[in-house]
C-alpha cells in the first residue's frame, strides 16, 4: 500500500453484478462494485434516502438498487436515478495489474 | 561508398519497429543508416494474422509485410534470430547474444510485449507454449498434427482465436477462462453469451469462472487440473492471459519505466538518444495491446525524427475477433452509468446483439455481434466526438439507415417500405398482412399477435408493428398495451416470457434476455429476479441459480433490517418446539448479544439484531440443536401454522398438528412466485386461521376441506373453497398439486390471492380438483423439483459456502490509514 491509494484485494473477490465491502472503524463501510461488464465502483455503502446498505443493493447496468426501499444509485455518479432526489458520495477506485486501489483520502473521511 | 548519415539502431524487427522506419523513409530516405535486430529469425511479418495462419487460411508467405527486398532497397541491415541483449547509454552500443556490438547515433526500442504465464506448477512442461509469434503456430501446428486434446487458458482474443485454429485443425479445444463472461474487457454479458453459445455450437467446451490451479504431466503436459480438482486432459495447453510490454532490456539500462517504456509525445525516452515505439511503451499513463494504436505512435516518432514535431496524443481503440463467422466488434466504453444510456437493439432470429452507449449527445462506446457492418461508422462517430442528437433514434440501425437522406423519421422508413417487405422474420409476416390485420380491426399489439401472429415469437419486430399501428391508425393508436409488460427492459408481459422460456427451452437468463431481445444489456432489479426463479422452476436440479438476481434477504438467508442488521428465523415445523430448541435459541440471544426476541404471527420465534458477519456462527449453533432456515425471508415457502387438534383439543376432529408438521416438511424449501402461507385447523373453528392462507385446511368429522387463495395483508381476502378430500394423503396430495400450478402460472410477486382473482377459481377447481391426471402430474412435478431444494441453506453457509458474502473485503481503521499518509 503506497501512495494516494489503499490496496484492497483482488477484482474477482467481488462477484460480477454484486458487491463487497471495505469496513472503516468508527465510519461509514465503502461498498465496491463490480457491474456485469467487469468494471469496478466505490460509493460509501449509505443510501441517500435512509442509509439503506447500497452493498447489499442488485447491482444492474451502471446501477444499483438500495435493498430497502429500491431507490436506483448510479454507480458512477452517487446520484439517485429517475425520480428519486439524492446523492451518496463517490470513492475513487481502480484496478491495477488485478488490484482493487482505493482513495486513500476518501478512508479518511469516511472515517471522520 | 561510406554512408556517412547518422546510425539509427533498431531493437525488435516486428510491427512498429518495421513501421517506424517505414514512416521514417516516407519522409527522408537518406536522413538514417539502419540497423534492425530481430530476435525472430524472419522478415517482419503481420503478427495479428498468425491466427489466420494458425487457422489454416493464410501462409506465412501471404502475410509478410516487408519482404527481403525491401530490406536491401533501402539498405537496411537486418541482423535477424539474434537479440539485442545489452544497451550501453554511455558508449553508445548495443550488443547482441552472438556478442555482436554495434554503436548508434538513435537508438528505437520496439521490443512488444512478453506473454504473461500464470504462475501455476507445470507451467514449464513441454507442450505448455504461448501465442505469440510465428513458433509458437509452428509448435501448435505441429502438436496438432499429433491429434489429441487441447486445452487454451484464457478466453480472451488471443485465447479464442487460438482454440479457433486449433478446433480448425482437428484438436477437441477446451476453453478456461477464469472469468463469467467471455473477452470481458471488450463485450458486455449479453455479447459474451452470444459468442460462447456459437463457440460450443462449433464443438468447443468453454468453462468460465474457471481457475487453473496446476499444469500436470510427467515429463511433458498431460493435463490440466482446475481449482475444483477437476483434470482436462491435454497434449497442448496454450496460455493466452495477457501480456507484458517487454522492458528488461530498457530496465536494465536504466531507462524510466512504468507499466512499460515511459515515452514523451514523440516516442522519446528519458534518454533523449532513445526512442520506443509499440507496445513496449507507456505513454501518458496508457499501454496498448493492439495495432491501430502503433501506427499513430510511428507517426509521431518519425515527424520528431526529422523535427517537424507533430506529437501523439494517445489512441481510442476498437477491437474484432478474427474468427470466420463469428462477428464480435467492440469500442469505447461501455460501462454505462453516468448520464449514458444504452441503446439496445436485439435480433433473435438472426443472432444479432447491437448495444451502442450514448452519454449527453455522443457515442461513447458500441458493442456489436452477428452484425457488425456499422462497427467502423460507430467507431468513427465515437472517436470525431460527433453529436448524434439528430440521428439518435436511428442510430442503432445503422449507417444506412441512419444517415439515408430522405429517411430521416423511424415512421416515414416504415411507411415507405412494400407490401412485400418482411415485418416478422419468425412467422414470415409481410408489411402488407400486418396492415390488412390492423385493418380488420386489431389495435393493439396484442391484438394484432394474437391474430396475424407478427412480433408473437422472438419478439425483436415489435417496435416496427408498433410503428405499423401507429402509421396506419394515425390519432387512432393509442399506443396502449392490454398486456402490462414485465419491466421498461422488455415489451412482453410475464405470461409471454414464461411460455417462451419453456416453448423454446431457454436456460439462461441472458438466453432469455437475447431471444426476447431485452431493450438494456443486463436487465434490472425487477426483471432479474424473475427470470432466475422463472428459469429456476421450468430446470429443477438443472438450472444454476444466479445469486446476483437475487434480493439481499435471498442471498443471506435472513431479514435485511433498517439499520443493516439482520433478523432470523429458525423453522419449528407446525409451530411446535421443545426444550433444547428453546435453549438453543436463548443461547444464541445471549451470545451474541440480540437485542430482541419475539413470537412471530407465524408461529415461531424471530431473533433481531443479528450482524451479517455472525450469520454463519448463529446457524451454525442453530443447525447443532437440529433446527433449519425458516424462509422468513424468501419468496417461498414460509410457515405451516397449526392448532392443537385432536390430540388436546375437545373439538379437536383430527391431528391437524400432525399434518401440518408433514405438510411443512413435505413443502419447505421450495422457490415460489411470492410467500406463501399454509395452515391446518383441527375444526371449523379455525383456531389456525386457514381461511386466510394460500391454502388451508379445515378438518371436519368426515375428513378434510381444501381451502386456496387466502391472505390476511393488505387486502384481506378469505379462501375460496376447493374441494373436500377423505384422508391425510390426499389432503397432502392436492396441496402438492395446487401449489405446482401456482409456481408454474402465477406471475413473479403475485400472490396466490391476487392470482386466484385473475383467472378465476374454477380453472383451479378443474386443474386440482377434477383432473386426476393433471393433478397428479402436478404433484409429481412439484415433488420432484423438492428432491433439489430441501438442502439447509444455513447449513451450508455455517460450514463456509459463500463464507466472502459475510466478511468484509478490507478492514481499514483512520490509524492505519493515518499512518499511511505520513
Ligand atoms: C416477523 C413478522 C411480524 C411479527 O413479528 O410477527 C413479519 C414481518 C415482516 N413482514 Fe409480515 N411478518 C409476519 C407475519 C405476517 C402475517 C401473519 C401470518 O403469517 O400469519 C401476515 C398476514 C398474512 C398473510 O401474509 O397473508 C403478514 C403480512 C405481510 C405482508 C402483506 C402480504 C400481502 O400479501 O398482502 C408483507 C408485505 C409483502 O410481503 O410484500 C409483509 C412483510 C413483512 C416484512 C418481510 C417486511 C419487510 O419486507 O421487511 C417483515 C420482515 C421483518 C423481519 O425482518 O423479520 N408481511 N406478515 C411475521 C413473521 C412470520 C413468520 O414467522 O415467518
Ligand atoms: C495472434 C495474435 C493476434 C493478434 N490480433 C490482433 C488484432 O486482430 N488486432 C490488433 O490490433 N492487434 C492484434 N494483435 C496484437 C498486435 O499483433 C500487436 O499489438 C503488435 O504486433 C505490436 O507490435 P510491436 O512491434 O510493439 O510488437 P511485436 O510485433 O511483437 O514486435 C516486437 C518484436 O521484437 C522482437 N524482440 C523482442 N525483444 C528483442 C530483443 N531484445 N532483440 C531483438 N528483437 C527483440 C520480438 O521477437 C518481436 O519480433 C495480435 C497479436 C497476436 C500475437
Ligand atoms: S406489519 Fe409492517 S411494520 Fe409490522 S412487521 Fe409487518 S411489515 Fe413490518
Ligand atoms: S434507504 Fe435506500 S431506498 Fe430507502
Amino acid at each position: 500500500m503506497t501512495g494516494e491509494w489503499l490496496d484492497i484485494g483482488w477484482v474477482d473477490e467481488i462477484p460480477v453484478r454484486g458487491s463487497r465491502t471495505v469496513q472503516v472503524t468508527g465510519g461509514d463501510d465503502i461498498a465496491v462494485f463490480r457491474t456485469g461488464d467487469g468494471k469496478v465502483f466505490a460509493l460509501l455503502d449509505r443510501c441517500p434516502h435512509k442509509h439503506g446498505r447500497l452493498s447489499q443493493g442488485i447491482v444492474h447496468g451502471g446501477a444499483v438498487a438500495c435493498p430497502l426501499h429500491n431507490w436506483r444509485i448510479s454507480l458512477t455518479t452517487g446520484e439517485a436515478l429517475g425520480e428519486d432526489k439524492g446523492c451518496t458520495p463517490v470513492v475513487p477506485v481502480k484496478v491495477s495489474a488485478g488490484r482493487v486501489l482505493i482513495c486513500r483520502t476518501s478512508v479518511l473521511k469516511a472515517a471522520a | 561508398m561510406m554512408n556517412t548519415a547518422e546510425h539509427l539502431v533498431v531493437i525488435g524487427n516486428g510491427m512498429a519497429g518495421c513501421r517506424a522506419v517505414e514512416e521514417l523513409i516516407a519522409r527522408d530516405p537518406h536522413r538514417y543508416r539502419v540497423t534492425i535486430f530481430g530476435a525472430e529469425p524472419h522478415v517482419n511479418y503481420n503478427r495479428i494474422m498468425l491466427s489466420p495462419v494458425l487457422a489454416g487460411e493464410k501462409t506465412f508467405d501471404e502475410i509478410v509485410i516487408n519482404d527481403a527486398a525491401w530490406y536491401a532497397t533501402n539498405a537496411i541491415e537486418l541482423v535477424s534470430s539474434d537479440p539485442v541483449q545489452a544497451i550501453d547509454r554511455a558508449a553508445k552500443t548495443v550488443t547482441a547474444r552472438s556478442g555482436r556490438t554495434v554503436s548508434y547515433d538513435k537508438l528505437l526500442i520496439a521490443t512488444g510485449s512478453d506473454p504473461f504465464i500464470i504462475p501455476v506448477p507445470g507451467k514449464d512442461l513441454p507442450g505448455v507454449i504461448s501465442f505469440r509469434d510465428m513458433a509458437d503456430v509452428d509448435h501448435m501446428l505441429a502438436a496438432a498434427g499429433a491429434g489429441g486434446d487441447a486445452v487454451v487458458i484464457g478466453g480472451g482474443l488471443l485465447g479464442l482465436e487460438a482454440a479457433h485454429g486449433l478446433t480448425l485443425r482437428g484438436m477437441k479445444v477446451t476453453v478456461i477462462h477464469l472469468m463469467p463472461t467471455l473477452m470481458e474487457r471488450q463485450l458486455d454479458e449479453a455479447a459474451g453469451w452470444l459468442l460462447k453459445s456459437a463457440l460450443e455450437a462449433r464443438g468447443q467446451t468453454i468453462l468460465t469462472e474457471a481457475h487453473t490451479a496446476a499444469i500436470v504431466g510427467d515429463g511433458k503436459v498431460e493435463g490440466v487440473q482446475l481449482k475444483d480438482g477437476t483434470v482436462i486432459p491435454a497434449s497442448l495447453v496454450v496460455m493466452a492471459v495477457g501480456i507484458r510490454p517487454s522492458v528488461a532490456l530498457a530496465r536494465d539500462a536504466g531507462l524510466e519505466i512504468g507499466r512499460g517504456i515511459k515515452v514523451d509525445d514523440h516516442m522519446v525516452t528519458s534518454d533523449p538518444s532513445i526512442l520506443a515505439v509499440g507496445e513496449c511503451v507507456e505513454h501518458d499513463g496508457n499501454v496498448y495491446g493492439l495495432v491501430a494504436p502503433l501506427w499513430d505512435m510511428c507517426r509521431a516518432l518519425a515527424d520528431g525524427l526529422v523535427e517537424k514535431h507533430s506529437g501523439y496524443r494517445g489512441s481510442v481503440t476498437s477491437t474484432k475477433l478474427k474468427v470466420a463467422g463469428l462477428d464480435v466488434f467492440s469500442a469505447g466504453d461501455f460501462s454505462g452509468g453516468d448520464g449514458a444510456e444504452d441503446i439496445v437493439l436485439r435480433d433473435a432470429s438472426r443472432g444479432v446483439y447491437k448495444r451502442v452507449v450514448v452519454r449527453g449527445d455522443k457515442v461513447v462506446g458500441a458493442v456489436l455481434y452477428g452484425d457488425t457492418a456499422d462497427g467502423g461508422w460507430y467507431f468513427d462517430l465515437l472517436k470525431r466526438e460527433e453529436d448524434v442528437s439528430a440521428i439518435r433514434d436511428m442510430l442503432i440501425f445503422g449507417q444506412a439507415f441512419a444517415s439515408g437522406g430522405g429517411v430521416a423519421d423511424p415512421k416515414a422508413a416504415v411507411a415507405a417500405l412494400s407490401d412485400n417487405a418482411e415485418i416478422c422474420g419468425c412467422n414470415g409476416v409481410t408489411k402488407g398482412k400486418v396492415v390488412a390485420c390492423i385493418g380488420a380491426g386489431n389495435t393493439t399489439l396484442d391484438a394484432v399477435r394474437a391474430t396475424c401472429k407478427a412480433s408473437a415469437s422472438c419478439g425483436s419486430c415489435t417496435g416496427l408493428v408498433e410503428t405499423l399501428l401507429a402509421v396506419t391508425l394515425g390519432d387512432d393508436y393509442s399506443g396502449e398495451r392490454t398486456v402490462k409488460t414485465m419491466c421498461k427492459c422488455t415489451s412482453f408481459g410475464h405470461d409471454d416470457v414464461r411460455r417462451e422460456i419453456v416453448a423454446q427451452d431457454m436456460r439462461s437468463i441472458p438466453e432469455v434476455m437475447q431471444k426476447l431481445t431485452w431493450s438494456t444489456p443486463d436487465g434490472c432489479s425487477s426483471c432479474r429476479p424473475a427470470l432466475n426463479y422463472y428459469l429456476l422452476c421450468a430446470l429443477p436440479g438443472e438450472y444454476k441459480d444466479d445469486q446476483q438476481s437475487r434480493f439481499v434477504n435471498e442471498r443471506l438467508h435472513a431479514n435485511i433490517q433498517k439499520d443493516g442488521t439482520y433478523s432470523v428465523v429458525p423453522r419449528m415445523w407446525g409451530g411446535l418446539t421443545s426444550p433444547k430448541e428453546l435453549r438453543a435459541i436463548a443461547d444464541v440471544v445471549e451470545k451474541f448479544d440480540a437485542p430482541m426476541v419475539k413470537v412471530t404471527g407465524g408461529q415461531r420465534l424471530d431473533i433481531f439484531g443479528i450482524r451479517k458477519e455472525d450469520l454463519p456462527a448463529v446457524w451454525a449453533d442453530l443447525n447443532a440443536a437440529g433446527m433449519v432456515s425458516g424462509h422468513a425471508y424468501g419468496k417461498s415457502l414460509r410457515t405451516v401454522k397449526t392448532c392443537v387438534g385432536s390430540e388436546w383439543c375437545r373439538f379437536g376432529t383430527q391431528d391437524s398438528t400432525g399434518l401440518g408438521v408433514k405438510v411443512e416438511r413435505m413443502t419447505w424449501g421450495s422457490w415460489m412466485p411470492h410467500k406463501f402461507k399454509i395452515a391446518v385447523s383441527g375444526c371449523p373453528r379455525n383456531c389456525a386461521e386457514a381461511t386466510i392462507k394460500d391454502f388451508g385446511v379445515v378438518c371436519v368429522d368426515s375428513g378434510y376441506e381444501l381451502h386456496v387463495g387466502g391472505n390476511g395483508g393488505i387486502k384481506v381476502r378469505a379462501t375460496d373453497f376447493l374441494c373436500k378430500v377423505a384422508t391425510e394423503e390426499e389432503a397432502m396430495h392436492y396441496c402438492a398439486a395446487f401449489i405446482q400450478l401456482y409456481r408454474e402460472e402465477a406471475r413473479y410477486l403475485e400472490r396466490t390471492a391476487p392470482w386466484i382473482e385473475r383467472i378465476g377459481v374454477d380453472y383451479i377447481r378443474e386443474r386440482i380438483a377434477e383432473d386426476a391426471e393433471g393433478r397428479d402430474a402436478l404433484a409429481a412435478r412439484f415433488r420432484y423439483s423438492q428432491t433439489f431444494s430441501q438442502d439447509d441453506p444455513w447449513a451450508a453457509r455455517a460450514a463456509g459456502d459463500a463464507r466472502e458474502q459475510h466478511a468484509p473485503m478490507a478492514v481499514f481503521t483512520p490509524l492505519d490509514a493515518a499512518r499511511e499518509m505520513a
